[in-house]
């Protein structure tokens, strides 16, 4: 049963049915940490286990679900310097520029975004993650190393406080 | 609302755990490491898992409850494509520091925030709203607004470039197969 996600397969289009949405609902705080999950999950919804996992198993190849995982909480584990990075890049080159950016082993989220000018000039962002500011801030060097003349003007905006937390519901 | 973090001072209470990591099991680092890409997808996860790091179903099982009521695991589960359920958005508040408080706990009690960061910058809130359709979104959005008395700048993702939220924590850590797209 293993499954390769793949994520080029991932569609904009994909409407999610009542069934899916259920599992979503079920599932996104967290699998039961029990001996067999997919069916404590069945028998919640009361559909059977087979369902449960060729639903899942299809919105993993769909991209719907990034992948199921053991997600470590980076602040509790001591990174402490989490800065969202922002960067002012050519329109034209963003693409490559941020594929770039987003191999960076250090850079946990990375997405063009629109400008909204004249506040926000910047087009890309780029999550760093660092046990320290003054760490993180040696990566952002790195990046804009790595962007060169592309790096019309950047900045870091480093969280303050976490005010809000959860799962997404629907 | 529900399941809503108590609210952590990044910069404070969570100092006192900053050994946290150093006092973690062979164990407990690799079930936090070698499994934030990827849980085997089998009825019985946990006993693979304990097979591939010579253990027990029951002892990877308890240890993973642990380390979530400690907080070094935020979930084990699924995790979602952003904008693959709904539509969302990453929307940004500049707020008064005298109003700060108020507006920050006005946009936490909806539903559709599920994530509002406090950051250090003229844009001083941030925040990612999920709803079930781009008129839902928006309706949030224009009711945040008007609520504060303050202007949401919208920035939804036009292109995701990055997939992966991997931490080495050095123990034999290997990217997982989603990162180099």
């Amino acid at each position: 049963m293993d499954v390769s996600v793949a994520d080029k397969e991932f569609s904009d289009e994909y409407i999610l049915d009542d069934i899916e949405r259920k599992i979503i609902y079920a599932t996104q705080a967290g699998l039961p940490l029990v001996t067999r999950p997919y069916d404590a999950i069945a028998e919640q919804l009361g559909i059977p286990m087979k369902e449960v996992v060729s639903r899942l198993r299809t919105m993993l190849q769909r991209g719907v679900i990034r992948r199921i995982a053991a997600v470590p909480n980076h602040y509790v584990l001591g990174y402490k310097g989490n800065g969202m990075t922002v960067w002012d890049v050519p329109d034209e080159k963003i693409t490559e520029l941020g594929q770039q950016v987003g191999k960076l082993d250090f850079v946990s989220h990375c997405y063009h975004r629109p400008r909204i000018l004249p506040d926000w000039p910047y087009n890309l962002f780029a999550m760093v993650h660092a046990h320290n500011r003054e760490d993180a801030m040696l990566l952002v060097m790195q990046i804009a190393a790595l962007l060169g003349d592309n790096d019309h003007g950047h900045d870091v905006l480093f969280s303050q406080r976490i005010l809000k937390k959860t799962g997404v519901r629907l | 609302m529900h399941r809503v973090n108590t609210i952590t001072e990044v910069n404070g209470q969570l100092n006192t755990q900053q050994h946290g990591l150093q006092k973690l099991t062979e164990l407990e680092k690799h079930l936090l490491n070698d499994f934030q890409h990827n849980l085997p997808f089998v009825s019985r996860p946990f006993k693979q898992i304990a097979k591939q790091l010579g253990s027990s179903e029951a002892i990877v099982i308890d240890t993973l409850n642990k380390l979530k009521e400690q907080g070094f695991v935020s979930r084990v589960g699924v995790v979602f494509r952003a904008n693959s359920i709904g539509a969302s958005t990453l929307a940004a508040m500049a707020v008064p520091v005298s109003e700060l408080e108020n507006v920050a706990a006005m946009i936490s009690s909806y539903s559709e925030v599920n994530h509002n960061y406090e950051r250090e910058h003229h844009f001083n809130l941030w925040f990612v709203v999920t709803a079930r359709d781009e008129e839902m979104l928006n309706s949030v959005l224009y009711d945040i607004e008007s609520r504060s008395g303050h202007p949401v700048m919208s920035l939804p993702m036009l292109e995701d470039y990055h997939i992966d939220l991997g931490f080495d924590l050095g123990v034999g850590f290997e990217r997982g197969q989603e990162s180099g797209v």
